[in-house]
């Protein structure tokens, strides 16, 4: 391991200890943009010149590099190699890590366990240590010389030469017995690729009903032969496995899966429509059927809103255009959709948010969150205000936030809310401390100000006037503030 | 801070052979192929083969063109062509009728103490689909390693796939020739584990830096692209993260609160090294270009790379309210606040935050509680649904199978089903019931695990993440990875006596052999190479654990993992995607 430096040490060991979060942005980032001015101001030595750096393409791959040069023949180039040359050697040779070697002799001879060159130390060392063992890899043989394989085999041993990477004719297991014991060799062997391998033979030569009862008891195989028909998208096959095994929960899924594959939407609506009757669990089916109605829900919108946008009438879609279509996304998203471009709709409408709420059975408090972001981001101060206040039954108004103020301040202030609105929902946080620390944050004067009267810290409030400005109606306040002497001050 | 009697953890061996050994394996295949070639490469092996041959020397074999499996290849192209491609039923079919070669390029050295088989669909297809096709590369793995630094005396393990790979690796072993006896071996011990011995640490957000960077950019085969964000111009740069990197290898381990006073100090150093030459004369200013100039320059990059990147990790874990998840999964670690928890997990899916994450906080939430409550379970994901899209049915559909995420008291259709099964298992099949089945089953016991290895530290004061006293450090002080405990309780014991209990909450199949024929000699440094092997995927914050570990008993671990994982390409792996 490297060696820690002494003034290194000294870092790690000596400054105190203090608390660390990822909140203190300010406090943490400082020492951050310090250091960055640090380095920065020798930016004009040290970039005189580039060349010991690595070379690096575009796209930020460095030149030379095998990915580079796939991206380059992708790109339509069509120099080969060759044309290349110049770049290369230098271009790589700080990207690897080890050092190199050219490797431009032949091989052969070191894979026959000798080898007399000198970069390969190492290796030799390795080698010369183990004997003449054969590190190079076995390359195929003719076909020919398979055909005598298919010979007396025991299952056991054809599994061994299998793992191996050897072919071998599994055609001389004719009988069940035999098929068997080929296929429990196989899962002995714990070799995936095997297991697969004698399950296709299986596959081919056996009966299916034969093949499930007996997989039925072999849940390692099964699970190979499912995850194969998977893969290979044998879906018939596999539904007829899952059927017999009365796996009903994933018959449905599997069948359901495949609206995946779908992308024409009605089509993908049609078959929706066809999962609901499927042998799901009875949560599952509401969530089927939510699914198709959403699909169907956006289908309409879609066609009318792209109808009303074309047509270049509505205020609302000239001044925010739509980024992408509704269709597919999540109910949320829709319901973000839906408070920005139809929050006054009637019930009736199927475009309209409260349609929405009322058919999905939308909590509240996820209501309240989304119509809450869609309306700030229309800057639409008014609806917010609207959207957090209620009524009690003696007629009173009250503002009430089913997320908790913070969350309101948080989103209000992500769409550049002004002060006077930020101030007003900040002044509702409950917990004095994050109230606080928002209305510093946010620059709310008056919430800061009024939380440290009604604290009686008369050291902080001192304090925060250097943080307004000279001659402001703030400034004012906390003057006379400070200056009424019915407050019985803490400190 | 001198520690009596403490021995300094051995070198790791020279993993560089394994990238040679590769490199000229390739060639050795494509001079099989004389004359011009176009060589067709699968995407995810494009990055691997990066690390261990470039272009010009495929070019010196004959290579023409280079293309992605999947693209055409473009006029006037060889008439030979050449595919390199992992052994999968899709892209088998794709290429149909050829001629083929096995390639064995198992292993990929990341890092000096790093090998990762680059298997990252390992952890689906094994712990997910229950198949099996990954472990014989595992067990080949093994004994191209043993061969090369072994022979290794003791292997201990957990879990089933680990002691499937173990078996079959001693079954390769028993017919190749035992030459390798008497040699002095490099690497002494072998510890395999399987990744669903421990979610939770997986799930973890990451507080290490180099686990940040992963979390944050996502490392890829040991580089990582640096956006514009981070290099402060208008392009990306690819770099290279391991110990080569004089600033990256020591703050790499370290807790993300001691990055940035090192990175202050170090800024610093580097200015008062340069405000030297103001005094010097013209020998000395010569001196000074030709021998030091070009190490401060590359320090001076590499600082300014991990300054930006620190800087973008901070303005992205700002706004993502990392402080309070992170609060939350304290909590959850801890097992306290549940309920405020929970609507912290609503919360989070109702604000549409990141699909993943809230994915992630949920399995947090059931693996440490054995399972939600039933109707958390049904709100959390009818909200889930509801949020980021009707199909992700399918995603829960997936971690129910494979334990992720399930629901409490689900226990009694489960047993019916396991009863049925189990009724009709013979005697013969007996033993073989699915992984899919066990891990339905399988109940996470975490926090009966977790009090009987004292995960959770105490906490006397504050937790000085700058000098750690455990491997807590990785994760604020506030847990140690259940997996790096593991290792360390079965290494210092020697064995699994007197963990009886904490192998029953784990499920069993644990192992412990030691290799008669190989000599035991407690003198040798080879005692005190650990090679850890994770099936099913590491994190950079276990490994960052197991080199504190290492340091403090002087031992030096090795890592294989069949991929770098973290709960990101968990999650994703059980994604449903959009095919």
């Amino acid at each position: 391991m490297t060696r820690v430096r002494a003034d290194e040490e000294e870092y790690w060991h000596s400054s105190k200890f203090r608390a660390f979060t990822f909140d203190d942005e300010d406090d943490e980032l400082s020492q951050l943009k310090e250091s960055k001015r640090a380095v920065n101001s020798l930016r004009d030595i040290v970039d005189d010149d580039d060349d010991d750096l690595e070379r690096v393409s575009w796209s930020g791959e460095p030149v030379g590099s095998i990915s580079w040069s796939i991206k380059e023949t992708a790109s339509g180039s069509t120099s080969s190699l060759d044309g290349r040359d110049s770049s290369l050697q230098k271009g790589s040779s700080s990207y690897a890590a080890l050092p190199k070697q050219a490797s431009s002799y032949s091989l052969s001879s070191l894979f026959k366990g000798r080898n007399k060159l000198s970069s390969f130390q190492s290796l030799s060392d390795a080698l010369s240590d183990t004997g003449v063992k054969n590190y190079a890899p076995e390359l195929r043989r003719p076909k020919a010389e398979y055909k005598d394989y298919s010979g007396d085999w025991s299952p056991k041993d054809t599994v061994r030469r299998m793992q191996r990477g050897k072919v071998c004719s599994l055609e001389r297991f004719r009988s069940l017995q035999d098929k068997l014991v080929l296929l429990d060799e196989a899962v002995a062997g714990h070799d995936g690729n095997v297991i697969t391998a004698v399950l296709i033979f299986l596959k081919r030569t056996l009966r299916r009903e034969i093949l499930f009862r007996e997989l039925e008891v072999r849940q390692v195989a099964l699970c190979h032969l499912i995850h194969f028909l998977r893969e290979t998208g044998e879906q018939k096959f596999l539904l007829d496995l899952l059927r017999f095994l009365d796996r009903t929960e994933e018959v449905a899924l599997s069948q359901y899966r495949e609206h995946l594959n779908i992308q024409d939407v009605e089509k993908r609506r049609e078959f929706l429509k066809g999962c609901i009757g499927l042998p799901f669990s009875a949560e599952d089916t509401s969530h089927i059927q939510d699914h198709y109605t959403l699909l169907e829900r956006q289908i309409i919108i879609e066609a009318n809103d792209r109808h009303l946008e074309m047509a270049g009438q509505s205020e609302l879609f000239r001044k925010y255009p739509r980024k992408a279509s509704i269709l597919n996304m999540p109910l949320v998203t829709t319901l973000f959709y839906s408070c920005f471009y139809h929050y006054t709709e009637a019930e009736g409408m199927f475009s309209s948010p409260t349609n929405l709420k009322k058919t999905f059975k939308i909590p509240d408090k996820q209501y309240v969150l989304t119509a809450l972001a869609a309306r700030a981001k229309l800057r639409a101060w008014g609806d917010v205000d609207a959207l957090l206040t209620t009524k009690n039954w003696l007629g009173y108004t009250k503002k009430k936030a089913p997320i908790g103020f913070h969350r309101v301040v948080e989103i209000l202030q992500r769409n550049n809310a002004p002060v006077q609105v930020l101030q007003e929902y900040v002044r509702l946080v409950e917990d004095v401390e994050t109230r606080l620390n928002l209305a510093t944050k946010y620059k709310c004067h008056d919430v800061v100000i009024e939380t440290y009267r009604d604290l009686k810290d008369r050291i902080q409030l001192t304090a925060y006037k250097c943080k307004v400005e000279r001659g402001s109606a703030e400034e004012e306040k906390i003057h006379s503030i400070l200056s009424n002497v019915q407050i019985r001050w803490k400190n | 801070m001198a520690l009596a009697g403490r021995r300094d953890a051995p070198e790791p061996p020279d993993f560089g052979i394994l990238k040679r050994l590769a490199r000229d394996q390739l060639v050795y295949l494509l001079e099989q192929l004389p004359g011009k070639k176009d060589l067709f490469i699968e995407a995810d092996l494009m990055s691997p083969l990066d690390r261990i041959a470039n272009v010009s020397i495929l070019k010196q074999h004959d290579v023409d063109k280079l293309y992605k499996v999947e693209t055409r290849p473009g006029p006037g192209a060889s008439d030979q062509f050449c595919f390199l491609v992992r052994p999968r039923v899709r892209t088998m079919r794709f290429i149909a009728d050829v001629t083929c070669d096995e390639w064995s390029f198992y292993l990929l050295p990341l890092d000096e103490d790093i090998i990762s088989m680059e298997l990252p669909e390992f952890f689906r297809d094994y712990f997910l689909e229950g198949d099996h096709r990954w472990i014989n590369p595992v067990a080949r793995a093994l004994q191209l390693l043993n061969s090369l630094y072994g022979p290794f005396g003791k292997s201990y393990g957990i879990g089933r796939c680990a002691k499937m790979s173990y078996e079959l690796w001693r079954d390769l072993e028993e017919e190749s020739d035992t030459e390798g006896q008497g040699r002095k071996p490099e690497i002494g011990h072998v510890f395999l584990m399987d990744r669903d011995t421990d979610y939770v640490t997986a799930l973890c957000s990451q507080v290490v830096y180099e686990g940040l960077v992963d979390d944050t950019f996502r490392i890829k085969c040991g580089s990582v692209d640096f956006g514009p964000d981070v290099t402060s111009s208008d392009k990306s740069i690819k770099v290279l993260l391991n110990s080569q990197d004089k600033v990256f290898s020591q703050i790499r381990n370290e807790h993300f609160s001691s990055v940035f006073g090192f990175l202050s100090q170090k800024s610093r150093n580097l200015q008062a090294q340069y405000d030297r030459r103001r005094g010097m004369d013209i020998k000395q200013m010569k001196d000074f270009v030709s021998q030091e100039l070009k190490g401060l320059k590359q320090e001076h990059r590499l600082l300014s790379l991990h300054i930006g990147a620190c800087e973008s990790i901070m303005k992205k874990k700002t706004k993502q309210d990392f402080q309070e998840t992170i609060k939350a999964e304290h909590s959850l670690l801890e097992g306290f606040d549940i309920r405020e928890s929970t609507s912290f997990i609503e919360e989070h899916i109702d604000r549409q935050v990141s699909p993943v994450e809230s994915l992630r906080l949920m399995c947090l939430l059931s693996i440490t509680e054995n399972g939600l409550v039933p109707k958390d379970y049904r709100s959390l994901k009818t909200q889930y649904l509801q949020s980021y899209g009707p199909e992700h049915l399918l995603t829960f559909h997936n971690l129910k199978r494979i334990g992720l995420l399930t629901e409490q008291a689900a226990g009694e259709t489960l047993t019916a089903v396991e009863s049925k099964v189990s009724k009709l298992v013979t005697d013969r099949a007996a033993g073989k019931i699915t992984d899919a089945f066990n891990s339905l089953a399988r109940k996470s016991n975490f926090r009966a695990i977790s009090k009987k290895l004292g995960l959770i530290p105490r906490l006397d004061g504050e937790y000085d993440l700058k000098m750690p006293r455990d491997m807590a450090y990785v994760f604020g002080g506030a847990y140690v990875p259940l997996s790096c405990k593991i290792i360390e309780q079965v290494l210092e014991r020697r064995g699994w006596q007197g963990l009886e209990e904490v192998v029953r909450l784990l499920n069993g199949n644990e192992f412990c052999v030691s290799d008669s024929a190989v000599e035991d000699n407690p003198a040798w440094e080879c005692q005190r190479v650990i090679l850890a092997v994770f099936l099913g995927g590491c994190t950079f914050s276990e490994i960052a654990a197991l080199r504190f570990l290492g340091k403090e008993r002087g031992c030096k671990f090795i890592f294989l993992t069949t991929a770098i994982t973290n709960s990101a390409r968990m999650m994703e792996a059980m994604i449903e995607a959009k095919a």
